[in-house]
This record gives C-alpha cells, structure tokens and sequence, in this order.
C-alpha cells in the first residue's frame, strides 16, 4: 500500500511535469506569444514593447522563464491573469463551482441512466429495448452537442419560453429553484452523450459477465432473477467502469466546454475559451496543469475503487 | 422398486442460432431412483451437460433453445414450471456442481457467504443459524478451520478446495438429487480421488439420489451403480455397473472401456491403451444411420448406415443397447486381458 502511494505520486509527478513542459513551449513557441495582447493596442512602439517584455521577464531565454515559472507554481504562485490581475489560481477556483454542479449533475444523470439502459439492453439483448437504445445511442453519438444545445434552446427558451436560454442564475434571483431551472438544459444535454457512451460500455460490460461461470451457479441455487442480475452480475460489470468513471474526471474541463459555452455557464470550460481568446497565458497555463492534477487523481482514485470493488486485485 | 425420484421422457434439445436449428439430445429417457448413483457416460460433445442443464432448467431461454419431452419430479413436469416456480426447485430438490471449479463461483463475494446465499433465499433462517449451517457444511465437506476460510475469497483458495465449496453451496439444502457434471475433470488425480470419496461418502450420509456425469469409465466403476451410455445425443447403452462393463454389448461402450487404463495392469506395459479413432460428429453433421458407425470397428456396410437401431434389450443379463450388431457379436472389453 504504501509502496502504491509513494509509487503513484512519483508518477503523477513525472506526468505533471511532462505536461507543463509541452504546454509552456507550445504556448511561448506558437506566433503571438504572451506580448501579441499589447502589441495590438494603438501607439505602442517596438521600444514600450521591449521594455514591458523586459519587466514580464519574457526577454530571458525561454528554459530560464519555465524554471522560474515552475519554481513559482510549486510554492503556490501560478501567476496572474492578463486580464484582470487576480492571480490564477483564485481565477480557476472562482469557475470551478460552476463547472462541478454542471458536470456532477449531468455526470450523475449519465451514470444512472447508462447503467440502466445498459443493463437493460444486455439483459433484453436483441429486443426492441435494446435495438432502440443501440440506435439512440449511435444519434447521440453521431450530432455534435452544441446542435443539441442550440435546438433546445431554440425549443424550450424562443419557442415554448420554459427555460432559460442561459447563464447559471437569474441576476438578483438566485434560490435554489432559480439554479435548477437554469441547470436543467445544459446538464440534460451534456448528459446525452455521457449517457450514450456510459450505456454503451455498460452493455458491453454486462454481455461479459452474463456468460460466465459463476453466474449459472448463481442461478442453480434458486436464487430469484433480481438478486442473481444485482449481486451477481451487475456488480461484477460495474467494476471496469471505475476506470472509465476515473479517465472522465479530467473531462471535467474539456467535455463541458461545448456545452459551457452554448448555454453560457461561467464554468472551466467557457474561462479556457476566454482566456484562448484574450492570449492570457498563465491562465491557460492553470487550466492545463489543473486538467493534468486531475488525471493523476483521477486514476489514482480509480484504481483505489477498482482494489476496493474486486478482491482479485492488489494495489502495488 | 420404489417410484423414482426424476423420470425423464423424450428429452429432446435443440438450439437455434444463425437461422437454423441444431438437435443436440434427441429423445433421451431415464429414471434416477432414490439413493441410487446414475453415472452418465460419453466423449466429450455428445451431449451430456446439455441434458444435465436442462434437467435444472439452465440452459438458454425459449428462441434459442427448444426443450421437449418430460422431466417429472414427485409428479411435476419441471418443462411446464414458470422460472419463478423452477428457483423454488433449485436448491431443495435438486442441486448441480460443476466442471470448473476456478469459475463457477462469484470472485468478488466471501465463499461463506456465496454458501449462506444458496440457503438465505429458501429458508426463513436468521444470521446465527445462517452461519452455523455454512460453518456446518464447510465442516462436512472437509475444508479445515472453517471459521476462517469462510471469510476467504476463491481466488485465494485452490482448485479442490473451491470445488469442495461448490458442493457445500449444492448440499446446503439437502436436495433429494444431485447433479455431477464432471466435477473432478479439471482437477489433479489425487484432488480427484479426494473428491470422490467426499462426495461417495456425503451420498451414504445423506441418503440424496446423484446423476454423476463424466468422460471417464474409471471413476464410474467407483462410483455408481447403474450406467447409461450417451453418443451423439442419444442413449446407447444402459444397464447396471456389472451388466455394462464386464458384458459392454455396443461397440462405443467397449471402445471407451479400452481407453481407461486398469489399475491391475499398471506396470506391465501391453501395448499403447486402446482409443477410438475419429471423433464425435458435430450435432449438424450427423451420419445417416446409426451415428457411430463412421468410428465402429464392427461397422457393417449396408446395414449400419441404413437406419438408426432402437434401443433394445440384449446381452446376459439383458439390458438396453442400441445397435443392429448386437444380436450377432458379443463383445468383451477391449482390454489386453
Ligand atoms: N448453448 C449452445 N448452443 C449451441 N450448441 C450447443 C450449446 N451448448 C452445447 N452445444 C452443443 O451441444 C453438443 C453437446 O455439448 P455438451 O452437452 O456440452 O457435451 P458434453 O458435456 O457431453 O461434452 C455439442 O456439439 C455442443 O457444441
Ligand atoms: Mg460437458
């Protein structure tokens, strides 16, 4: 156990740090770098250029700037915003809430529905049931979020004006009713996919273990169909979908990103497209060193879970 | 002779997949008595473990497998029980172990509680009780220091001592018979002894009828009293233990009986063991007339591939055998005597 832990944060440590590399040189490397936001800005000549990348430090060579930028963001300084001078990491915590109600409820939503239509599929395999769900889930798949997205809104906030079209609150409402009704579309359609994906493997899952062994044994001792399908074989077809559940995590920033951005939430996702579009390097920095935090979290707590679930497995 | 426990009539089995249909058991009858062992013999894929699964009811549901016939138990016909009213059968009157001991039990549950499931679920019986009776049946079937392995999961235990665990699982209610479906097959010779004896010995205590099923006329002299014999779905050869291999009347039965090596001759070496040659045709492919005549040494043309021979009595004393030689050959084990 220890070994496991000592082994796992050396590990994640190694990635981090991988990552931060690449992401520091293809950000610094790619045409516009960090001074292309003044460099815009009527009046600025080459000299005020020289001189403001001298006081940001962006005139030392470029492995010095990623030592000192490391050396930074491990004592807890991951620098400050371009556009508004808070520091990163208070920039990142301010959209994370946002982001975590967006991707927990529809995570939730995912999870629940996947699993049981996935398990539904594979145990009425081959039924109208299950060519249904197959086909629903291939639409799903096949149509790109922001088009669900931007038809709901056209549907339920233009047309029929049940919802709101976006934004996480109504200013100066803000109960939790208000919170709701805004959440409601963007984590249903965000779910959509998760939900297809999620029943997918789960059939997938549930086809494995229908056929083994143990589960006709289960079967010759007279137990009834509910307890053979919970104890016997849905518990045994969710333990790969803790790793699945484990890789999602980092997703948490990506995959609501579309839909963030759609509905306008101010989560994760919508401040990466911002921070793209504004050149604001060291929060684009952030994000990605918090997207690879939580990789290795993410398949650390997997791993635990997946230990946890099957007595088959050893941590070490 | 008392009434039998399980009457089976005209089992048939066939399977449906790609559009056609295969016939894999066809018309098989047989009593199992109370008390009795009823040992079921044949290569593999001639449809032993479909007929004994379909006894319990396990085999795929109505598309794709069709069963025929009767089983009837105590003057029920378990073809017309509804699955609700089948799980109640499973368990108390009749229990199943299995070829493969590694699989046949839930990795991720405590074995004792995979025994206390197998009784929970029939029984209004509270923990204490539940426990005692599972601490009782790990005891019977010989697992020592019972309180511990209980909480073992099975892949922290061998092959033997899983299978021993099995059996507990299937004896738990004490049912009235019990299916063996080559339950030592995948387990090394001295596990497999041990195993016979155990389940020998359980049968005397509890008195419970036992359809033991393998591939190997060694085990069956130890172990039961009548034999059937099954090729290619069908019965064909049937009698008591004596009557069958020492007067073996068709010639699949002696050709088997010439494979088993007989303890007396260990040693002196008389030649490689007599095997059969060719194998068991596949369930679609089946040979017109009897189907064991591509293989049969006393294979006669003209007569053997015409038409498929009854089952009829020949032989001293006289018992079932299904073939048209019979009448004119008389076998004896194929053994270097
Ligand atoms: N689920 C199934 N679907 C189709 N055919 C099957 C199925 N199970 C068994 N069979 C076929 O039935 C025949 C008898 O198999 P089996 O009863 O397992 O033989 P044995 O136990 O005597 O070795 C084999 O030809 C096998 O391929
Ligand atoms: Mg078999």
């Amino acid at each position: 156990m220890l070994r496991f832990l000592v082994n796992r944060i050396l590990q994640g440590c190694v990635l981090i740090l991988i990552v931060s590399m690449i992401g520091f040189a293809v950000i610094n490397l790619a045409p516009g770098g960090p001074l292309s936001q003044y460099a815009m800005t009527p009046g600025m000549s080459q000299a005020d250029l020289d001189r403001i990348a001298h006081q940001m430090g962006l005139d030392r060579p470029l492995p010095v700037q990623y030592l000192d930028w490391l050396g930074n963001m491990l004592t807890g300084d991951w620098g400050r915003s371009y556009r508004d001078q808070s520091p990163v990491l208070d920039v990142v915590w301010r959209h994370l809430g946002a982001t975590l109600l967006l991707m927990g409820t529809s995570t939730a939503i995912a999870i629940a529905l996947g699993t049981m239509v996935g398990v539904l599929g594979a145990l009425k395999r081959y039924s109208i049931f299950d060519y249904m769900a197959t086909v629903g889930a291939m639409i799903a798949l096949s149509i790109p979020t922001f088009w669900f997205g931007l038809v709901a809104i056209f549907i339920f906030s233009l047309e029929l004006g049940w919802l709101p079209a976006g934004s996480m609150y109504t200013v100066g409402d803000q109960s939790l009713g208000d919170y709701l009704i805004h959440l409601i579309m963007p984590s249903l359609v965000l779910a959509l996919v998760n939900v297809a994906i999620w029943s997918r493997y789960m059939r997938t899952a549930t086809l494995d273990v229908m056929h083994q062994d143990f589960v006709r044994t289960a079967r010759a001792k007279g137990l009834p169909r509910w307890r053979i399908v919970s104890a016997h074989i849905v518990r045994n077809a969710l333990i790969p979908m803790i790793t699945l559940a484990g890789l999602q995590l980092p997703t948490i920033i990506g995959g609501a990103l579309v839909t963030e951005t759609v509905f306008t939430w101010p989560g994760l996702g919508r401040l990466f497209i911002d921070s793209l579009g504004y050149n604001d390097y060291p929060v684009i920095m952030g994000l990605l060193m918090f997207s690879a935090i939580l990789t290795v979290i993410g398949n650390f707590l997997a791993d635990i879970g997946v230990a946890f679930a099957d007595p088959r497995i050893r941590l070490g | 002779m008392s009434d039998p426990i399980l009457s089976v009539r005209n089992l048939t089995i066939r399977f449906k997949g790609d559009g056609r249909e295969t016939q894999v058991v066809h018309g098989v009858d047989f009593d199992i008595h109370p008390g009795e062992t009823l040992a079921l013999v044949g290569e593999s894929g001639s449809g032993k473990s479909v007929t004994s699964f379909a006894l319990m009811r396990l085999l795929p549901e109505a598309p794709r497998c069709r069963i025929d016939g009767q089983i009837r138990m105590g003057g029920t016909d378990l073809l017309a029980l509804t699955e609700p009213q089948m799980a109640a059968y499973r368990g108390p009157r009749i229990a199943m172990i299995f070829q493969e001991p590694l699989t046949s039990l839930n990795p991720v549950h405590r074995v004792g509680d995979q025994i206390a499931e197998a009784i929970r679920f029939h029984r209004k019986m509270d923990r204490t009780a539940i426990r005692a009776r599972v601490l009782e049946l790990l005891r019977m079937v010989g697992i020592p220091d019972p309180e511990r392995r209980m909480m073992a999961y099975p892949h922290e235990m061998s092959g033997g001592m899983r299978q021993r665990v099995v059996i507990a699982m299937a004896l738990a209610l004490e049912p009235e018979l019990l299916i063996a479906d080559e339950p030592t097959t995948a387990l090394d010779v001295t596990v497999q002894a041990q195993i016979l004896d155990l389940l020998r010995d359980l049968q005397k205590r509890t008195g419970m009828a036992m359809l033991f099923i393998t591939h190997d006329f060694g085990v069956v002299a130890e172990i039961a009293e009548r034999v059937m014999v099954m090729y290619s779905g069908r019965i064909v050869e049937e009698g008591s233990l004596g009557a069958v291999l020492e007067r073996p009347r068709m010639p699949y039965t002696s050709g088997l009986l010439a494979s088993v090596p007989r303890f007396e001759d260990a040693g002196q070496s008389k030649g490689p063991l007599g095997t059969i040659e060719g194998f068991v045709p596949s369930p679609d492919k089946l040979p017109a007339g009897c189907s064991f005549h591509p293989r049969c040494p006393q294979f006669r043309p003209g007569l053997c591939d015409q038409r498929m021979p009854e089952l009829l009595p020949h032989g001293r004393p006289a018992h079932p055998v299904r073939c048209l030689r019979a009448p004119d050959l008389s076998l004896v084990p194929e053994v270097p005597a």
